[in-house]
């Protein structure tokens, strides 16, 4: 972020993206009715402010079920990365035997594991699969900026706790892990969205378990041509998406904006 | 400020032993080579040299960061704790100020309490203590990126303190700060001396201050590292002002920086 943002009023901040946003939706229902676009092509937005409003209990159902698939993934990934950073912290052994099979794990598109983990958990079991894959995909950000974090501390600090004794538990608690912290943080962000893009993919992959999410929705008002309802979904997507995104930038600046580079505002 | 009782330091008994200690890094660097050195209990002992000398090298082997590849390092009057290590009670200055950057002037200063199990509430009144001996009483919440850099080296000089250490090393703690800073910094330091009673090893790079602080200069040359001279200052404590403008001052840092010459000049040196 430069300088120059930093130091813009909030009200122009926000403002000047919602205006653009109004004028971008105006043009948009101007032109679909000016050129009579057909709605199963380019829906007007007023059609799916509309499909918004009558559809709303079941893709607010649909919304849920995504978001509590999200949370989950997201907090399992949070807690097993973190977890096993900490681990691999302790012994260059412990590091070197997890990090190749976290590297494959990541690599590897979920949309091809997808298939191999539902049969695992039983096509019973929908939900569970979508769980795991959309934690597969989250958990990386996390375990690899976390064990970034714990490892870069500065060398001094880490003789000063020598010369006082410090045990290891003293180390990680008082030194580590408040180090690693602003990664940590970092990893949380790409992983939030992360989070949610698994659980939407693995939900077109392996398709929905007992309710229907929004990507269960999306594929649905496709086969039936109903794009404004289509649209609609999609619109809850990434609202869900950008709240998340707000959630974690939220986090990130009560948390750091005391000492960290990245989140102080520095006065001149 | 009271004018404390400054006190030359009576020749005390033997704190530290450092016998033949040699110090090759893995990457074959012999940094240092033949050190034998004895530091007496209440003196303030400064090590001066050029840049790669072993300085940083002999103070992190003195206080146990590391050990030498020969010789031994001995505190004769220290307890062994079970590891067989001895138990130093040393207060350690890096040439940075080190601190926490997410921790408080408070938090900072409370660390070394902390880590030898202390609870913040028994620790406050030790840690605002040391606070205040610094000068920072008005600064206890702030965080390390709210003061400038004279401030924060005084905040690692509180933490260093707080355990009322009998030694303290510091690593040339004044080197990145204004004269006037410095100047103040060395009284202030001088002055905590005389009330402590302790011993201070204290690296620099300044004849100025090497001279105004100790009352012996432990004169080191490179490649390897080795002790040339030591020089003993005998003008008397309390140094002020008028010590600095003194004709014994300007004497002793001509010997000094005279003997820092050759150190120079002589067998392996760079410059
Ligand atoms: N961790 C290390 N690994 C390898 N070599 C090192 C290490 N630390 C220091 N050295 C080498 O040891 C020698 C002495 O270094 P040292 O830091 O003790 O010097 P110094 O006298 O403190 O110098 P300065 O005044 O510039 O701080 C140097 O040649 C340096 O390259
Ligand atoms: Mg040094």
């Amino acid at each position: 972020m430069n300088d120059d943002q930093r130091a813009l009023p909030i009200g122009v901040r926000i403002g000047v993206p919602v205006v653009l946003g109004v004028l971008v939706i105006a043009l948009w229902e101007v032109l679909v009715w000016w050129l009579a676009v057909p709605k199963f092509v380019l829906p007007a937005p007023s059609l799916i402010f509309k499909s918004l409003t009558t559809d709303y209990p079941s893709l607010l159902l649909s919304l849920w079920i995504t978001l509590r698939i999200t949370l989950m993934a997201f907090f399992i990934a949070l807690g097993l990365g973190v977890a096993l950073a900490v681990l691999s912290a302790q012994s260059r052994l412990i590091e070197i035997s997890i990090f190749p099979y976290a590297v494959i794990l990541q690599v590897t598109p979920v949309v091809a594991i997808a298939p191999l983990i539902l049969i695992w958990v039983g096509l019973e079991h929908v939900d569970r699969a979508l769980l795991i894959l959309a934690t597969i995909v989250a958990f990386f950000p996390i375990l690899s900026n976390t064990t970034l974090g714990l490892k870069s501390v500065d060398h001094n600090l880490r003789d000063l706790f020598q010369l006082y004794g410090a045990t290891r538990w003293q180390r990680l608690r008082y030194l580590q892990l408040p180090a690693a912290l602003p990664y940590l943080l970092g990893g949380m962000k790409i992983s939030g969205g992360l989070a949610l893009i698994g659980a939407v993919v693995a939900e077109f992959v392996a398709g929905s378990g007992n309710g229907a999410g929004l990507a269960w929705r999306i594929v649905e008002s496709a086969n039936r041509l109903n794009i404004p309802r289509m649209f609609a979904a999609l619109l809850m997507l990434s609202v869900l998406g950008i709240f998340i995104f707000l959630l974690m930038a939220g986090l990130q600046n009560l948390l750091l904006r005391r000492w960290h580079e990245s989140a102080m505002q520095r006065e001149r | 400020m009271t004018a404390p009782m400054q006190t030359a330091p009576v020749a005390g008994r033997t704190l530290i032993e450092v016998r033949g200690v040699a110090k090759r890094y893995t990457g074959g660097t012999l940094a240092l080579d033949g050190i034998n050195l004895s530091i007496a209990e209440g003196e303030f002992l400064s090590l001066l040299g050029p840049s790669g000398c072993g300085k940083s090298t002999l103070l992190r082997l003195i206080a146990g960061l590391g050990q030498p590849s020969s010789g031994s390092i001995e505190w004769p009057r220290a307890t062994y704790d079970v590891a067989g290590e001895p138990e130093r009670g040393i207060g350690f200055v890096f040439q940075e100020p080190t601190l926490l950057p997410w921790g408080t002037v408070f938090d900072n200063v409370f660390l070394p309490l902390r880590l030898a199990g202390q609870r913040r509430r028994d620790a406050e009144g030790a840690v605002l203590d040391a606070i205040e001996k610094v000068g920072l009483a008005g600064f206890v919440k702030a965080y390390p990126r709210q003061l400038s850099g004279g401030m924060r080296m005084r905040v690692s000089i509180a933490r260093a303190l707080v355990k009322r250490p009998k030694v303290l090393l510091m690593d040339e703690p004044f080197a990145a700060l204004d004269e006037i800073t410095r100047m103040r910094l060395n009284d202030d330091l001088l002055e905590l001396w005389a009330g402590r009673g302790w011993t201070v090893l204290f690296v620099t790079h300044s004849v100025y201050e090497s001279v105004y602080l100790s009352s012996r200069i432990a004169l080191m040359g490179a490649r390897p590292g080795h002790i040339r001279e030591l020089i003993g200052v005998g003008a008397p404590y309390p140094r002020d002002e008028n010590f600095r403008i003194s004709a014994d001052y300007n004497e002793y840092c001509r010997i000094t920086s005279a003997a820092l010459r050759g150190a120079m000049a002589g067998k392996g040196g760079d410059l």
